[in-house]
């Protein structure tokens, strides 16, 4: 059985390198037969050229981009993981709190870019609030959903053991909410990379969002995409840092995945 | 804790002595407990003028329909519900909540997954802040005891669902509780499984008999475990009869065969026949 999820897993990567190289495969073999202008559609070759011309350069923006969004989703985590826990123990914050996030989500949340600007100034610490609040549903709701799932007869069980609230919530609600809310970090990783790229749209010296901006109003599109090429690399990253933690802390969620999907790949 | 248990022997010692005779020693006495479930045309009567009285180390089988009350009045023992009216005293004491000196086991095992077997049988120690190191050799006797030696460090979800179930019996036993309550533990297992089951839980219990109550939907296995059988019948629930099991220990699975059981078996199911229950279709409105 580990054997098959292993081979399973190998086949899975094989397949996914093959389409990536294949996509950039089709496009660089288009390029050259069709010849479109530089600055419509380069090539990947002349992508690849343009970030080992300057790669610290890159490597830079990409780092202050990445410490934005990752400083971002932190806070969101912090705030979002207390708040789920507000919400579920008091009618009150659920009422309130809870009410206002849902309300709260229907604005798409970019549309606030500018104002965060206005208060906190072109620097980092906008950009990290915008990739804050847009990250944030996603964990809390997430997590309201794991504390709440809890089975009805484990929670007897720990009335049964003269068990107290906290010791619950410790030993019970939140390991149980760990697979929900890193569902949910998946989703607020994402998320948060768009709220910084978003904030650097808006105003800021640094970042990839700012060498999108500058290199689209010189008219360099290789540098443009050059910036796209590894914000993809970014986002799949920081999405596999967050698989990988949870690899690591809910071992017996994922688990339960492969074998779910064995089942199914097995009928 | 510890006068507790020596009150406990002292009174299995009692009916020990009584041989056969009906329990004299109340372990645990209800009387006259009500439960209604408050609902729009003013309640459902889940449970109605249940007077029972089960002695220490009795091995007592709640039985009858989905619907009964049978796990109604289990969980009023077990201090998770609270009776509409009528009491409950366990050791002469009103229970009000969660008794200390009681374990239980659910239908489902509610293993913590991401807790080993060790971890999760050690979980009611845990939760009374009692060291671990002091209560890891009970864990191992007890693993032993119901087969499962040398799976302390596994998980659960490497585990099959009889051996889920057996670890959560051990949990329920950890603090060795004087009472057990059973809420159909095997009810959800093959039923291969489940004679297996039933053979190490006799064995559990000859070898350290605690007061357990067991309910269940199975005649068979109600007659195969029990010293007595609790009938119950629904709307509203209520016991229409107490059956005393007089059949030799250790019972084997050979012995369902036999006429000695079938009669206890057959008694039964005319008892249920009475009420409208088990009739086939032409008995149904």
């Amino acid at each position: 059985m580990p054997e098959n999820n292993d081979n399973a897993a190998l086949r899975r990567g094989i397949h996914v390198i093959l389409v990536v190289v294949g996509f950039f495969g089709v496009w660089q073999l288009g390029v050259m037969v069709a010849k479109p202008p530089n600055y419509i559609l380069p090539d990947p070759i002349s992508i690849t050229r343009e970030i080992a011309s300057a790669p610290l350069w890159y490597l830079g923006h990409a780092m202050r981009t990445m410490g934005a969004t990752l400083a971002g989703f932190a806070v969101a985590l912090l705030v979002g993981v207390l708040s789920a826990i507000g919400i579920v123990y008091s009618r009150v914050l659920e009422n309130t709190l809870y009410t206002l996030l849902v309300a709260l989500n229907s604005v798409p949340k970019i549309a606030l870019a500018p104002l965060f600007i206005i208060w906190m100034g072109t620097g980092l610490v906008s950009k990290i609030a915008i990739s804050f609040l847009i990250a944030l549903f996603a964990i809390v709701v997430d997590t309201v959903l794991g504390l709440r799932s809890v089975d009805p007869d484990a929670t007897d069980l720990f009335r049964v053991m003269r068990g107290n609230s906290l010791q619950s919530l410790l030993w019970l609600r939140m390991p149980n909410a760990l697979p929900y809310l890193f569902a949910g970090s998946k989703v607020a990783i994402s998320l948060a990379l768009v709220g910084a790229i978003a904030g650097e749209f808006v105003a800021s010296q640094a970042g990839l969002g700012y060498v999108i901006l500058s290199a689209q109003g010189a008219f360099e599109t290789t540098r443009v995409f050059a910036a796209i090429v590894l914000l993809g690399i970014l986002g799949t990253i920081l999405f596999f840092i967050v698989d990988l933690t949870e690899r690591f802390v809910c071992p017996w969620h994922v688990s339960h995945r492969a074998r779910d999907r064995g089942e199914r790949g097995g009928v | 804790m510890t006068t507790h248990g020596q009150d406990v022997r002292a009174l299995n010692a009692a009916t020990a002595a009584e041989a056969g005779g009906p329990p004299q020693e109340k372990f645990l006495d209800i009387a006259g407990l009500e439960k209604i479930y408050p609902s729009r045309e003013g309640g459902i009567t889940a449970l109605k003028n249940v007077d029972l009285k089960i002695g220490a180390s009795e091995f007592v089988s709640l039985l009858g329909p989905s619907g009964c009350g049978k796990s109604t009045l289990l969980r009023c023992i077990a201090g998770l519900e609270q009776p509409t009216s009528g009491s409950i005293r366990l050791l002469h004491k009103e229970v009000t909540g969660p008794p200390e000196d009681m374990g239980m086991v659910f239908q489902r095992d509610v293993l913590l997954d991401w807790l080993t077997v060790a971890r999760n049988i050690l979980l009611p120690s845990k939760v009374r802040r009692l060291p671990a190191a002091q209560w890891m050799p009970k864990v191992k006797a007890l693993l032993d005891l119901i087969g499962l030696a040398g799976y302390e460090n596994r998980y659960p979800w490497e585990l099959s669902g009889g051996m889920r179930q057996r670890v959560a019996i051990c949990r329920a036993l950890l603090l060795n509780p004087s009472l057990l309550l059973m809420d159909e533990p095997f009810g959800a297992l093959d039923a291969m499984t489940r004679d297996e089951l039933n053979l190490e839980l006799q064995r559990l219990w000859l070898a350290d008999a605690k007061t357990v109550l067991f309910v269940t939907h199975s005649i068979s296995e109600a007659v195969f475990l029990s010293d007595r059988v609790i009938v119950m019948s629904r709307s509203p629930g209520r016991v229409v009869e107490n059956v005393v099991v007089d059949l030799p220990r250790p019972r084997t699975l050979a012995m369902r065969e036999t006429p000695e059981f079938s009669r206890y078996v057959s008694q039964i199911r005319r008892i249920f026949e009475g009420f409208g229950i088990l009739r086939g279709s032409h008995a149904r409105e």
